[in-house]
């Protein structure tokens, strides 16, 4: 599900333009850059708190997310229960902020799986032309299923728990990992440099790793913060489903899931999360949006 | 033109090969014993046997796989334990539904994501542009199961407008299938009008720098023309493509949809056969499902060639 | 009255680093049946003039700081979209340099022929059809009728660049902007190009303002020049008389390394140094750090244009000296 939009802003050419000038500090430029871009600031922003629920969730939610409190059941949100509470009187609260801290777990596992796979698959399908056939097939095959089918096929196959659905969104989004890193080292590795470096006599893993993949990394951070936010909403879907970790366990998607039969008295417990999940979501979006902007204000839609 | 159908048929063959492949190779990889999932804990010996012979699980793999590929090549892809009929069978009854759905879902987004992407790339930088952007960052933020039971809080338990779920097919009744349709088509829509939004606005602009739209302006054609005809004409190239994706994702979003809005189609049978354990149908399903749509993307490759002539007229 | 009269005409983009000016106090008359050259170097500023008297740049960021443009006594600068258009293709046409990206590639060249008729013409589809036959026959595009359902992609390069002539002149305009229509092209057909405009003048009798960055081109086809260097008019003349005497230190700098049709070059190497970036100009007269006849009064003010006799300006305080 790769779908960069291209960038809009009108003064991409003077940035472009701006870049010899500074030649001396780019990354500190990229990062200057990156810091005066809004949205990106605000995706910061707003993935920057489910970020911090995550980590600090034992600090700030000290209460047992499972635990049962029938004579509290069906608070609605106040000064004790912040969020409210279920329909077993559990604090909300401490279900969303512990539902974040899964979230953002599978979310970045699936990330790194794909940073690593991903590049794996993509460098030697893209460098070795002999492998390119063969490895693309397969990822073209596994490219054709519809995303979340595929998951729920997998989470079919392995049964319903975190570790399950890490490694089932990971078999999804690896391929298009995978393809997107292939072009650009396609493209890179036609490059003069390169093939000097390969008339200098340089090793082929020397080339990848000196020469091809550090140019290869603008594209593939800004998939990977677009995926971060696309395994965050497929992981609650799957939960929704009833196909992701295994309650009590609480996820966002089993919260709203349960919530379901009681949303004309406690909507709440439907909306909390769900909010939760779009300001994550939101948040990775703009982040990525803003990285595609500053890291590669060139990426056109490519297909 | 034909030859470019010719060329994405065949190219097609080893991709639908390798997904049948996968399919039939999941199945076999379930840990432990699959009749043990499929029968549970309280079946007897007996059961659990009768279950392996059914699915032929006692059978050496090359054999299995041997008789998997001949069923198949006769349109049999066993029967389904949850519903006991046939895959193919209920696949084809429910895949209806999930068609009218999609469908549906597809004109709101094209409607909507076409031309707020086209508005929003003629006022940029306006407060019109920032407005669509930002709805259209909201749609692609918004998982639409979220945006489907908000509906439902509002329109259905709330104001009782619209019933909560249920189906009622176009052929039986066009206005309680509008009624039944129009929440889960909005919110099955909702990303994809996001998407297309986005992704239709940069490529509007990056038409509308073009030389031939200068060209054009140059002739002294009036703006709507030049708009209308020379860009719109040279955007929908791309915008095609995304459409195919667009497809893809409306039909695989349309599992959480259905499900939510408890709708008959594709979708719940594939949930339901997951939680159920019902294999050969999850199976059949989704190899029947991946197929249809490699065929969709041919056809949306079939309209990319129709609408650019460099690739109409190029030699097979 | 002349066809064409620029005064003042100054023209600003907004960027990241503030407003910077383009073109500025460029004034010129042109006469019906003239042929006026345009020549300096790349980003001196030629497109920005020819595209802000077509009304085609973008405002924002472009913006018309001063002065004005009158086309057969009508005021262009500040007309609204819709009267302008009606100008466009039919008063005054434009053709462009990039003949590979100025068709549009989805539509058949018959069609965007007869579209410019359609668009300023009330005549039935078979006359438009008629006519595009007629103007591609006329700049030599053999088996026309055959050709009006070809897409440009079908097209070489000068064929492109044919038809993007055919387009402009379809509605038989008083003037014709060509800016670099013969830069992209081969050397042969460049003399192709240039023969069949030189060819439908005659012919059709319109005006042209050619732009270009070759001063063989000038010679060639101008009746009169202007030579433009970072922004502004330096030198104006009849083409024989800037040949044959030219004032300002840049046109003579242009005339010694000017190169031949045949050797066709975006930089002016013989002259030292490079144009000034819009927002890094020098002060006072602008070729000043590239001039061998420097003196410090040259970066006290910008020279302005001053006529030597009724045919012959330069913008060059030492002209007197050095003439
Ligand atoms: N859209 C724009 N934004 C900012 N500056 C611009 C823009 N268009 C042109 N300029 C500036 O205006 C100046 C003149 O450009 P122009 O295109 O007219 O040059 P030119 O003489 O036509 O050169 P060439 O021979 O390369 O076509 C250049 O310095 C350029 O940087
Ligand atoms: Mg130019």
């Amino acid at each position: 599900m790769n779908l960069p939009d291209a960038p809009s802003r009108p003064d991409a050419e003077a940035d472009i333009q701006d870049v010899p000038i500074h030649r001396q500090h780019p990354a500190w430029m990229t990062l200057r850059r990156l810091f005066r871009h809004q949205l990106f600031l605000t995706g910061i922003g707003l993935f920057g708190i489910i970020l911090a629920a995550a980590i600090l969730a034992p600090i700030i939610a000290p209460v047992d997310p499972t635990k049962l409190a029938m004579r509290y059941k069906f608070r609605p949100p106040d000064g004790t229960f912040i969020f409210g509470t279920d329909n077993f009187g559990r604090s909300l609260w401490s279900r969303v902020i512990w539902g974040a801290q899964l979230s953002v777990v599978i979310g970045f596992s699936v990330v790194l799986l794909n940073a690593i796979f991903g590049t794996l698959i993509g460098a030697l399908a893209g460098y070795f032309r002999s492998l390119d056939n063969g490895l693309m097939r397969v990822n073209d095959a596994l490219m054709a299923f519809p995303a979340i089918l595929l998951a729920i096929g997998v989470t079919a196959v392995l049964g319903p728990s975190t570790f399950n659905v890490i490694l089932a969104l990971a078999v999804v989004y690896i391929p298009r990992t995978a393809r997107i890193v292939r072009s650009s080292v396609i493209v890179l590795r036609e490059m003069e440099y390169v093939q000097a470096a390969v008339a200098a006599g340089a090793g082929h893993w020397r080339i990848l790793r000196r020469h091809i993949l550090p140019n290869a990394m603008a594209p593939l951070i800004v998939q990977l913060s677009f995926l971060f936010a696309y395994a965050v909403l497929s992981e609650a879907t799957l939960s929704f489903l009833g196909l992701g970790a295994v309650p009590p366990t609480p996820t966002w998607g089993n919260i709203m899931a349960e919530g379901r039969q009681y949303m004309s008295e406690a909507s709440w417990i439907i909306t909390i999360p769900g909010i939760a999940l779009m300001i994550t979501v939101m948040g990775l979006n703009l982040l990525g949006d803003g990285l595609r902007d500053v890291l590669d204000p060139r990426l056109r839609i490519q297909q | 033109m034909a030859g470019v159908i010719l060329r994405r048929l065949a190219g097609a063959v080893p991709v639908l090969l390798i997904v049948s492949l996968i399919t039939f190779g999941m199945m076999r990889l379930i840990p432990g014993d699959p009749s043990s999932v499929i029968g549970g804990l309280s079946a007897t010996p007996a059961q659990l046997a009768q279950i392996r012979a059914d699915l032929g699980l006692d059978e050496p793999f090359f054999l299995q796989m041997l008789k998997w590929y001949t069923a198949l090549a006769h349109g049999d892809l066993g029967r389904s334990i949850l519903l006991g009929q046939d895959v193919v069978g209920a696949t084809l009854q429910r895949l209806p539904v999930t068609l009218a759905l999609s469908a549906y879902a597809l004109v709101i987004t094209v409607v909507f994501g076409l031309c707020s992407g086209v508005f929003a790339a003629l006022r940029q930088n306006t407060v019109i542009d920032q407005l669509a952007m930002m709805f259209a960052m909201l749609g692609i933020s918004v998982p639409n199961f979220f945006l489907g039971l908000l509906m439902i809080i509002l329109f259905a338990v709330r104001l009782g407008w619209l019933p909560t779920g249920g189906y009622i097919a176009f052929t039986d009744d066009p206005v309680g299938w509008l009624r039944t349709s129009t929440m889960p088509a909005i919110s099955l829509a909702l990303l994809q009008v996001g998407l297309l939004a986005r992704i239709t606005r940069s490529t509007m602009l990056e038409v509308l720098r073009q030389d031939y739209i200068r060209t054009a302006r140059a002739k002294g054609l009036p703006r709507r023309v030049v708009v209308m005809k020379h860009a719109l004409a040279n955007a929908l190239i791309p915008i095609t493509t995304v459409v195919g994706i667009i497809v893809s994702l409306l039909i695989s979003g349309s599992v959480v949809t259905e499900t939510l809005f408890s709708i008959p189609g594709m979708g719940q049978l594939l949930t339901q056969a997951v939680l159920n354990r019902d294999y050969p149908m999850v199976q059949g399903g989704l190899l029947l499902t991946t197929a249809f749509l490699v065929m969709i993307n041919i056809a949306v490759d079939a309209c990319y060639a129709l609408l650019d002539p460099r690739v109409r007229y190029e030699s097979p | 009255m002349s066809l064409l009269e620029v005064r003042d005409l100054t023209t600003a983009f907004k960027t990241e680093r503030g407003e910077v000016t383009a073109v500025e106090d460029i004034s010129f008359d042109l006469d019906e049946g003239e042929i006026l050259g345009i020549v300096g170097e790349s980003g001196s500023g030629k497109s920005v003039t020819a595209l802000t008297i077509m009304g085609l740049l973008p405002q924002p960021p472009a913006r018309v700081v001063r002065g004005s443009v009158h086309f057969a006594g009508e005021l262009l600068t500040g007309m609204s979209e819709t009267r302008l258009e009606r100008i466009r293709g039919a008063g005054i046409s434009m053709v462009f340099q990039e003949p590979m990206t100025s068709l549009n590639p989805v539509l058949t060249i018959g069609e965007q022929i007869m579209e410019t008729v359609r668009a300023h013409e009330a005549i039935s589809v078979r006359d438009q059809r008629l006519r595009a036959i007629e103007m591609l026959d006329r700049v030599g595009i053999p088996s026309a009728v055959r050709r009006l359902g070809d897409y440009p992609h079908q097209m070489s390069g000068g064929q492109r660049q044919r038809v993007m002539i055919a387009m402009a002149l379809a509605c038989r305009p008083r003037l014709l902007i060509a800016d670099e229509p013969t830069t992209a092209l081969d050397v042969t057909i460049q003399a192709q190009v240039l023969d069949l405009l030189m060819d439908l003048r005659d012919e059709l009798g319109m005006a042209i303002m050619i732009i270009t960055h070759n001063m063989g081109v000038i010679a060639e086809t101008a009746d009169r020049v202007l030579v433009m260097y970072a922004g502004r008019i330096v030198e104006q003349a009849p083409v024989a008389r800037l040949f044959d005497r030219p004032l300002h230190p840049y046109t003579r700098g242009l005339l010694d390394c000017v190169p031949t049709l045949e050797q066709d070059r975006n930089r002016l190497v013989a002259i030292p140094g490079s144009l000034p970036e819009p927002a890094r100009r020098p002060a006072g007269c602008r070729f000043a750090p590239r001039c061998g006849h420097r003196i410090d009064a040259c970066s006290a003010a910008i020279p302005p244009l001053v006529a030597v006799d009724a045919s012959h300006a330069s913008a060059c305080i030492r002209t007197d000296i050095l003439a």
